[in-house]
């Protein structure tokens, strides 16, 4: 060893003596030490690479200056700057003869290369080669190489002399075999699947390094699969006990330990093997008691293997013995004045209390002190041990504290995070309704735009739902209550505009409903919400929908609506909105307001939200359109698959497109929009192109839809619209059907949602263990009454309160089964169920707000017109608007005329839809119906409805089919 | 698992970097900003430990939280990135262990010895750490290891030149 540190020390002098490196790199690396900023840094990095790429590239230069120019390649590399053009130099070094060299080759290429590049075709053949050395040194630095650069692709090239290496004189070489061969599983688990035998063979090594790297592989493998292995506990235990008894060579003690890295890793396979294992774990008590007994308390290597050990005995099946070692040992943890420690004992008793909820409860003031600790890292941890003991007895001081401290962060990651968990805890444990709205509000408010889009869907269908009761008037309490606070909270400066979607969206539903306020005084509100720096055209649109819903309100109580002034001038400004999907609300609402009471009331139900839609699938009421069409010569429908194929071009196009989308990547430019011959059929196309547009519910995507669609309402009128029609109609179908069902697929009807809501979920299960930790709980005079009323708060509450909590239970079933199980015995598993139970919860209970009605009002007339449009077909921004008005009456359509500028074609599609609208309503079933060719039947069927029903607020077309035979028939 | 090991100074200067997971360059510097940010900021008394996410790519391969760990050593942050359920304790011992090793190497090793021969470190954390597991915990073994490689080095060196 004496003659190592020389030697090392030599060579580190040696190296400013300059055999090693020159003068010059001596230099850089000085510069660069004494550079001030990074800016300097980067100008002497910038300066060093261009050098050497000019020297670099010159002939003959020689191999020890060449190794040099690599290891300074290195060097820049590892500043952040592009070496890339050295590469090639690296890989040719690996083929060099002299060791060094070889090494250096070796370790540039394996910084360099990532285990996709291209290079790495190229240093298989000297890794083979290498692999077969004479020189173990050699071939251990090919299978250094092997472990960073052999991917999927080339593992088949060097396996076999992989393995053969496992048998290899050298311990080191073994063990370098081995870790390659993990890598191997690690990058394509089947490739070495056959050689699993040879890790169990390993795993008897004289040489306790190897049995030591074996340890990796075979934690990856039992995890992956734990009943093949469990006859391998006996060794397992075995060579533990052989570990902890201090059987292995001296040199593998560290800090006074025996081999503790391999105690670790094999802790950590017992936990695996011996997980919901009562047999297995029965091997391991006996071991596992020693270690807790020789452990050393004093060494940070001593408390890592305690800590690895307490990790084990709470993933097998408990032991009451371990268990109390384990609960002795954390408590150790906790009290320590270290943080790493107490870091580690929160993290332990998160994994304790999974099994014993007791336990939680001795340590409650240590638990408190680091959540008031100012390491940010000790905070989250504890956040994260309250997260996995929250009861509905602590949930409000427990999210109350969350919020608390995500209003205060600025790390988004952990603030998303933390968000969702407050609103899981909400959704899971509220104690009351107005409580749950608040802590909502809250979230919503400091990190809306962090929060899933489905947890406002979500709050929207709570207000508009209840609670799953049936109680109308707590319901109606609750709305005035959200409308409330909502009309407090609008006075804030900033808000996310999720949570502005959802005042949105409230407010017009449900602000006039109790009467409290104004219709005008509403509105007023909703126009500033307009107005606010920071609103977006999503928030704009729920806006003005919201306004809708009011006017239609007020209309059809026969009260006169008063147009404020800066509404007006917001559907002035909307009516000329580069979004169509604005654009066609404000035009809605404008015709709307002309509309007399009834029909308002038809076309807007007072609080119809939750209503279900019957929709006629299979848009029979057309059929006589069609007849009608063909009759008088129109081509017939020709169905889309047998479409494409009507023309040799676009048959060798989509094959075209079929191959380059097999390869993973497309070096081709993509191609233009093609124009085909199939779609010049617009006549009698009409229920595909519906299917195509209808589902997109996306904002975002509303208006190429009405692009789309407007375009394909003109379809027949120049080829050139025609070939912009099908580039759209390509993106259609990429993007937008895909959209539609995620969004909508979470959705569930009316029905299903009571039951799953996930939100009301309350238990006064947990009040039982809870009062045991009341009794139990110990009073420590010097603490601060604060801490011990918060202890007792997140530790446990009153009985009192607990009562109350229970009483006020009214929770669906599935609420009850996840409460029963949290405190409850089967604590092994609790956190995780619970999870998973949460995780489908929230698709359930996504609300498709307003969006997605729009864009099938979108879609709907131009559908229509598509069919009937004459042959002065005028692609006019008007006619989305004015499609409500056309349904409505012929008189309205009039009046429209005599406002619009007469756009010679406005007409025409006008006279078309209300054509349309006569044949339609032949078939009762009008315009509603045609989104729904595109839904499949399955459970769907019933969100569908659900998402129907929530157009109900906006769409005039869908809702009563009568309406129009009164108006039109 | 151990996804890179990082050493920075404690101006935020790189000294090492290994990268075990694939990141792209651009990625590394993200990382190497962000980490510096976060840990020369801490006061001593703190955990080793840090939660910290970085690029989404990161954070979503590894299920959100990534703890760091870091040492100081020298005026050197050793800075080790693993999944949220390793054992932090071990992987501070790691540390540790790597740094005697580079101690009896270069006989109380400082960071002068690393900035100049950086290569050297680095072949020393081949032989303790790879494909982002600890092989050896023998230091007797990897010194042993390295000793050879050495003396081949001298050998070549003796002949060559």
């Amino acid at each position: 060893m004496e003659q190592l540190k020389t030697i090392g020390r030599e060579l580190a002098i040696g190296s400013h003596g300059g055999w090693g490196q020159s003068k010059e790199f001596l230099d850089l690396v000085k510069s660069i030490g004494e550079a001030r900023s990074k800016a300097e840094e980067d100008r002497i990095i910038l300066r060093e690479v261009e050098s050497l790429r000019r020297r670099i590239a010159e002939p003959d230069v020689p191999r020890r200056k060449m190794k040099e120019y690599i290891i300074r390649l290195v060097y820049a590399e590892m500043l952040g700057h592009d070496a890339s053009f050295g590469y090639i130099h690296a890989v040719k070094m690996t083929h060099d003869d002299a060791l060094p060299l070889k090494r250096t080759g070796y370790l540039a290429v394996t910084l360099f290369l990532s285990e996709d590049h291209d290079l790495i075709i190229l240093i298989v053949n000297t890794i083979q080669k290498d692999l077969r050395s004479d020189n173990y040194l050699v071939v251990c630095a090919a299978l250094a190489a092997v472990c960073k650069l052999i991917n999927e692709e080339t593992i088949p090239a060097v396996l076999p002399q992989v393995v053969d290496l496992l048998a290899h004189p050298k311990e080191a070489v073994r063990r370098k075999a081995v870790m390659a061969l993990h890598r191997f599983y690690q990058r394509s688990p089947a490739s070495v699947s056959h050689l699993v035998s040879n890790f169990r063979k390993r795993l008897c090594d004289n040489d306790p390094g190897v049995m030591g790297a074996t340890l990796c592989p075979l934690f990856d493998l039992i995890s992956a699969d734990v009943n093949s292995y469990k006859d391998l506990v006996i060794s397992f235990v075995g060579i533990l006990k052989q570990v902890a008894e201090r059987r292995l060579p001296k040199t593998y003690d560290y800090h006074q330990m025996a081999a503790p890295f391999i105690q670790i890793k094999l802790l950590k396979i017992l936990a695996l093997l011996g997980s919901g294992d009562k047999q297995a774990s029965g091997h391991m008590y006996n071991v596992l008691g020693d270690i807790f007994r020789k452990c050393e308390q004093s060494s940070n290597i001593g408390n890592a293997v305690l800590y690895e050990s307490i990790c084990c005995v709470s993933s097998i099946y408990p032991n009451a013995k371990l268990l109390e070692a384990a609960a002795e040992a954390t408590s150790k943890f906790l009290k320590s004045d270290s943080h790493n420690l107490k870091y580690m004992g929160v993290d332990a008793l998160g994994r304790l209390i999974r099994i014993n909820p007791d336990i939680a409860e001795e340590h409650q003031l240590a638990v408190i002190d680091c959540l008031e600790d100012p390491d940010d890292t000790l905070k989250r941890k504890t956040f994260e041990l309250l997260y996995k003991m929250t009861k509905s007895t602590n949930v409000e001081v427990i999210v109350d504290r969350m919020i608390e401290y995500m209003i205060n962060i600025s790390d988004n990651h952990y603030k998303t995070e933390i968000a969702s968990r407050c609103v899981e805890l909400a959704e899971q444990f509220a104690p009351t309704n107005e409580w749950f709205i608040r802590t909502m509000n809250k979230v919503f408010e400091h990190a809306g735009d962090l929060v899933n889009v489905r947890v406002a869907h979500n709050l929207m269908r709570l207000i508009a739902e209840g609670f799953g009761e049936d109680d109308e008037g707590a319901e109606s309490q609750l709305r005035s209550s959200a409308v409330d606070s909502y009309l407090r909270i609008l006075g804030e400066p900033k808000l996310p505009s999720l949570f502005l979607q959802v005042i949105c969206w409230v407010l017009g539903e449900y602000g006039t409903a109790d009467g409290k306020y104004p219709a005008a005084y509403i509105i007023g509100k909703l126009c500033d919400v307009t107005e606010a720096l920071l609103c977006d055209d999503t928030v704009k649109a729920y806006a003005i929908s919201a306004i809708m819903k009011i006017c239609a309100f007020e209309i059809s109580e026969g009260r006169k609506v008063e147009m404020l002034p800066e509404c007006q001038s917001l559907i002035d400004e909307l009516s000329t909105s580069h979004s169509t999907d604005l654009e066609q609300r404000a035009y809605e609402l404008q015709a709307l307001l002309c509309l007399e009471s009834q029909a308002v009331e038809s076309v807007m139900p007072l609080d119809a939200s939750c209503e279900d839609i019957e929709i006629d699938k299979n848009l029979t009421f057309l059929k006589d359109f069609v007849q009608q069409s063909i009759e008088n010569g129109a081509r017939p429908y020709i169905p889309e698959s047998e479409r494409s194929g009507t023309s040799n071009v676009s048959n060798f196009k989509s094959q075209y497109q079929h191959e380059a989308s097999s390869h993973m990547l497309r070096f081709e430019a993509y191609e233009l929009p093609r124009p085909s011959p199939a779609h010049v059929i617009p006549q009698v196309s009409v229920p595909t192109p519906i299917a195509d547009f209808f589902p997109v519910p996306e904002t975002t995507y509303n208006s190429e839809t009405s692009q789309a669609s407007k375009l394909s309402s003109v379809a027949d009128a120049s080829s050139a619209a025609h070939g912009i029609k099908l580039h759209l109609d390509g993106v259609q179908r990429r993007w937008g059907r895909p959209t539609y069902s995620s969004s909508s697929g979470p959705s569930s009807t009316t029905s299903t949602e009571k039951t799953t809501n996930g939100i009301t979920h309350i238990d006064g299960v947990g009040s039982q263990s809870r009062d045991k930790l009341n009794e139990s709980r110990r009073q420590q005079p010097e603490v601060s009454a604060e801490k011990q009323k918060l202890a007792a708060s997140l530790f446990g509450g009153s009985a009192g309160k607990t009562e109350k909590k229970a009483t006020s239970t009214q929770r669906a079933p599935k609420g009850n089964t996840r409460n029963a199980e949290r405190p409850g015995v089967s604590r092994s598993v609790s956190p995780e169920t619970s999870k998973e139970k949460a995780a489908p919860s929230v698709p359930d209970l996504l609300d498709l707000g307003e969006p997605n009605p729009t864009s099938t009002t979108i879609v709907d007339p131009f559908k229509q017109l598509e069919g009937l449009v004459g042959p002065t077909p005028v692609p006019s921004p008007l006619d989305n608007s004015v499609k409500t008005s056309g349904l409505e009456t012929p008189d309205l359509m009039a009046a429209v005329y005599t406002d619009l500028p007469p756009s010679g074609s406005s007409s025409g599609s006008f006279t078309s839809t209300t054509r349309d609208m006569h044949s339609a309503d032949k078939t009762s079933n009008t315009a509603t119906s045609e989104p729904s060719i595109k839904k499949g039947p399955f459970p769907q069927d019933s969100l569908r409805k659900d998402a129907r029903a929530r157009q109900v607020g906006v769409t005039p077309t869908g809702n009563n089919p009568n309406l129009f035979k009164d108006l039109l028939g | 698992q151990i996804h890179f090991v990082i050493l920075i100074s404690r101006q935020g200067k790189v000294r090492l970097t290994k990268w075990y997971s694939p990141y792209q360059q651009k990625e590394r510097s993200t990382v190497i900003r962000e980490l510096s940010g976060l840990i020369l900021t801490r006061g001593p008394k703190l955990c080793n430990f840090v939660e910290w996410k970085g690029f989404k790519v990161v954070y979503r391969r590894h299920d959100s939280i990534i703890l760091v760990i870091l040492n100081l050593y020298a005026s050197l942050y050793f800075c080790i990135c693993i999944d949220p359920d390793d054992n932090e304790l071990e992987i501070l011992e790691i540390i540790h262990h790597f740094v005697e090793i580079l101690d009896r190497y270069f006989g109380s090793v400082c960071e002068l010895d690393l900035i100049f021969n950086f290569h050297k470190a680095y072949y020393i954390l081949d032989e303790i750490l790879i494909a982002g597991e600890l092989q050896e915990s023998s230091k007797k073994t990897v010194a042993r290891l390295i000793a050879a490689q050495v003396n081949v080095t001298e050998r070549c060196v003796s002949l060559a030149f």
